[in-house]
């Protein structure tokens, strides 16, 4: 008998510190979720039901039958298509300040061929703590550098790199900056102005060469001849430099935005801007010159010691009123599970509850070119949705069940686990 | 006897004059009547269609119907909720600098020292409605430096005029990896592990009460010679008299177990830990001692010593009746800490009561400072925050914060650029601060002022 009870304890410590993030596993088959209010984003709010199957929505509507479905009651609650966050570093840190964990930025300047999709971890931790609050896509990447390498969209669900990975995956480039880095930055005037032309000039070479690189490649293809000189940077940029593939653009000061429009027009390169801090200063010729914007963190600082306190809650709504087709981010590792909270501080500052679930669901389908797959529910789609009592920028509202490719994936992760042991720790005071 | 009552009314004199000299320094109190709002006072319930009247800065009436004397300010409040001015527990706004990381033990030097009444962040947070902030010493040291009590009385360009007058003296202590990486890492002295840290206390306080026994013997003439003066000892010697309140950073269950038992040693008891991400592990051994608990709202894994968190900490803390409170420790986040108290119904569900307790009552006791801010009851000081929604809803927007009935935020009369200060030779097209500010303890301003191998640890340095 004791020994059944230690062999039992045994086993409960081993799952739940070898997993420590999840222990029911996740389900797959057909679900039916039943009698909710379904936000579908892109085609109204109704009550009914969605009906999933082979990792996909099959069907959304009133009555559906499915009798070979598992039902979920919905009566009561809501459901929304997960959201989509659309810069972060999770799967790429695991802990902040130690560096070995850290797998966002390779040494150099130049590193187009680095892939982030390599280096995230299936396993980190954050993911659970992350889906759980209904997040069930993100942008992984890697930062630093003028390129600091490319990104990729992954779902938040899977074993392998490859299981989660969702479609896109894009260079990241940090627009060279003009000005002070920040308060940090004791450079004087001149030096700062020296850096900033040592950069621009740096980028225009670099750039003139992934376009030699490219024509060469052109030629080669056509002819069939022998392509020489196998350059794994100059190989990365090649689809972003033929005008085929999107390049993911941070920069965030209105010179440097202004500057970088210009550099993208110029270059007939597909840009999404990132970051785009001061974009509520430049939002005319954003929407002029037509660029998508992944802005964000909302919950961030004015970046001027003379802004309005609250000038990055009202960025996003700014932009998009003014025309910018705007997504946003919380650019985290381990909290990208404000994402939602992000979006509902744009909502109150002017975005409004309908544009800024768009910005964290079918917006950013949209930039990343996946719009007839993630960012709403329809039938065909892939099926990552949540079910909410109530709405989910609410810190009150509870997330009652994820679905991410189709899985039912428990509401579990270390938070919460930790939390069902120690809410009744047992041994208490003794 | 003569002489007596002269030397007593001499006295009184001094006193009265002193006590004139320390309302100058106090600032300007306010008239302000709040009329038909939804008070949430925190320690009476919430209620509805109420006015609030402060006169001279303190809360003078709570009812309906309330008039008030002529030239009184008065605020239209019906649909608003009008709650008590946000109280954060840790902070280091209107500080010019943070960290003496020059020994483990630093208890002589205090912030109160290096004020900085221009920092527009103080601003920042009066639009968040926090009109009280701790502010704190950093984590290099496990004894640092004394702390300081403010309100955010901003406008006033005297540093005096920021402190909360007669608020308890508190002192920053801190546990773990920032301060065995600060000295045994860097400068090869204990400590280098926890069990370093412990000692460092142990020390201090046995020294301290060798220091008092000295003062002692001088005192009762048994010895001829005072002990040479020590303000490092003088500060420890008033932790042991119950005169200071410890804040301690921390964040592992064991370090937390092992300063309460050096404080149960030296019959120590006054003691608020911060951060203390593991707190829910030892919640129990918490409450029975009666140590106190400011945490974040979800931050962790920004370092090994808090990758082992959850962000159901202030629910099972507050379940397990340790008073916690939600802490910025970020002149981010400072800005939105009726958000950061709402996560805890997220993570765990607690009643709008208990959430709100997170930011206001909560932080008051433990800053010991309850008796006169952290609830709307009679009495009390006229610190107020107005939201235009319930407060913990993500679509309420902070209106109007007052402090000792002085209106100091007003979102309609917000000119956009409110720094007191502004350097002349500043270039306004090039001075993008960014977001540079990250959240993460170990290298923000808790360690702000310290060098490692000779590079400043920054914010950006993530």
């Amino acid at each position: 008998m004791n020994i059944k009870i230690y062999i039992l304890g045994l086993l409960v410590f081993c799952i739940s510190w070898t997993q420590a993030q999840q222990v029911t596993p996740s389900e797959s088959g057909a679900f039916i979720l039943k009698n909710g209010t379904v936000h579908t984003v892109t085609k109204g709010t109704m009550t009914g039901d969605v009906l999933i199957k082979d990792g996909k929505i099959a069907d959304v509507g009133a009555n559906i039958v499915a009798a070979d479905a598992t039902e979920v009651d919905c009566t009561g609650k809501h459901i929304y298509p997960g959201m989509i966050d659309g810069m972060t570093r999770l799967g790429l840190e695991e802990i902040g300040a130690v560096s070995l964990t850290r797998d966002f930025n390779e040494l150099g300047d130049f590193n187009p061929h680095m892939k982030a999709l390599t280096a995230v971890n299936p396993g980190s931790v954050s993911i659970p703590v992350t889906r759980t609050n209904g997040v069930t896509s993100v942008i992984a990447a890697p930062t630093g550098g003028l390129f600091s390498g490319q990104a990729s969209l992954i779902n938040l669900h899977g074993y392998t790199p490859q299981q989660m990975y969702a479609g896109f995956t894009a260079v990241i480039m940090n627009f060279p900056s003009s000005g002070k880095r920040g308060r940090w930055d004791r450079r004087s005037a001149e030096d700062i102005k020296k850096d900033a032309d040592k950069a621009a000039k740096k980028l225009n070479g670099i750039w003139d060469k992934a376009q030699d690189y490219a024509r060469m490649d052109s030629i080669a293809q056509a002819t069939g001849a022998v392509k020489e000189g196998y350059n794994p940077q100059m190989e990365a940029l090649l689809s972003t430099a033929q005008g085929n593939a999107s390049m993911m653009i941070r920069v965030n000061k209105k010179q440097d935005i202004l500057n970088a429009i210009e550099w993208v027009q110029e270059r007939e390169i597909k840009a999404i801007f990132v970051g785009v801090a001061e974009g509520w200063r430049v939002a005319k010729e954003l929407a002029e010159a037509n660029i998508p914007c992944v802005v964000g963190p909302v919950l961030g600082m004015p970046t001027r010691g003379y802004d309005r306190y609250d000038r990055p809650y009202k960025n996003p709504g700014v932009m998009q009123q003014a025309g910018v087709k705007v997504a946003i981010m919380t650019n985290d590792s381990e909290n990208v599970r404000n994402l939602p909270f992000n979006a509902g501080f744009a909502a109150t500052y002017g975005m409004g509850k309908e544009e800024a679930l768009k910005a964290v669901t079918i917006v950013p389908a949209e930039i990343f070119g996946l719009a007839d797959q993630l960012g709403s529910i329809e039938a065909g789609k892939v099926a990552n949705l949540f079910v909410s009592d109530g709405d989910p920028f609410e810190t009150k509202t509870q997330i009652t069940d994820l679905f991410i490719e189709g899985w039912k994936v428990p509401i579990e992760s270390r938070h919460t686990l930790l939390y069902e042991e120690f809410i009744k720790r047992s041994p208490g005071l003794e | 006897m003569v002489s007596y009552i002269y030397i007593s009314k001499l006295s009184a004199l001094c006193f009265t004059m002193l006590l004139s000299l320390s309302m100058t320094a106090q600032t300007e109190t306010g008239d302000v009547l709040i009329k038909n709002g939804t008070v949430i006072t925190i320690t009476d319930g919430v209620k509805e269609d109420t006015d609030v009247l402060i006169r001279n800065g303190k809360i003078s009436k709570i009812g309906s119907d309330l008039s008030a004397r002529e030239g009184t300010k008065t605020i239209d409040a019906e649909g608003k909720f009008v709650m008590p001015g946000i109280i954060d527990a840790h902070s280091h706004i209107a500080l010019d600098v943070v960290n003496e990381a020059t020994a483990p033990n630093t208890a002589m030097v205090a912030v109160g020292d290096a004020l900085d009444p221009y920092d527009v962040g103080v601003y920042r947070a009066l639009a968040g409605g926090v009109t009280i902030s701790h502010a704190m010493h950093g984590s290099a040291n496990a004894v640092g430096g004394q702390c300081e009590t403010i309100k955010h009385r901003y406008g006033v360009t005297d540093p005096e005029d920021m402190r909360m007058d007669g608020a308890p003296r508190t002192i920053k202590f801190a546990l773990g990896e920032n301060p065995m990486r600060v000295h045994g890492e860097n400068n090869d002295i204990v400590p280098s592990t926890r069990m370093g840290v412990e000692q460092v206390f142990r020390k201090s306080f046995a020294d301290a009460q060798v220091y008092m026994a000295a003062q002692e013997n001088y005192k009762k003439g048994i010895s001829k010679m005072p002990p040479k003066y020590d303000e490092r000892n003088e500060v420890m010697a008033d932790i042991l008299r119950g005169d200071i309140i410890i804040h301690c950073h921390s964040y592992r269950a064991d370090e937390i177990l092992m300063l309460m038992d050096v404080l149960g040693d030296y019959g120590v008891s006054k003691i608020t830990f911060q951060h203390v991400n593991e707190g829910f592990k030892v919640a129990p051994e918490l409450a029975e001692f009666g140590a106190a608990a400011s945490v974040f709202a979800d931050w962790w894994a920004y370092k090994f010593e808090v990758y082992y968190s959850t962000a159901f900490n202030a629910a099972i803390l507050s379940r397990n009746g340790v008073v916690t409170s939600i802490n910025s420790d970020s002149g981010e986040l400072i800005r939105h800490l009726y958000h950061e108290a709402g996560k805890s119904q997220r993570y765990g569900k607690l009643t709008d009561n208990e959430a709100l307790r997170l930011i206001t009552i909560n932080p008051a006791i433990q800053l010991g400072i309850d008796d006169r801010v952290g609830s709307i009851e009679e009495g009390k000081e006229g610190d107020i925050a107005i939201f235009s929604a319930h407060p913990l809803s993500i679509y309420a927007v902070p209106e109007m914060t007052i402090v000792d009935g002085v209106v100091r935020f007003d979102i309609n009369n917000d000119p956009d650029d409110m720094r007191i200060w502004v350097d002349p030779k500043e270039d306004f097209s090039d001075t993008y601060e960014g977001n540079e500010e990250h959240h993460d303890c170990s290298n923000d301003r808790c360690m702000q002022g310290v060098f490692i191998n000779g590079h400043a640890v920054h914010s950006h340095h993530r």
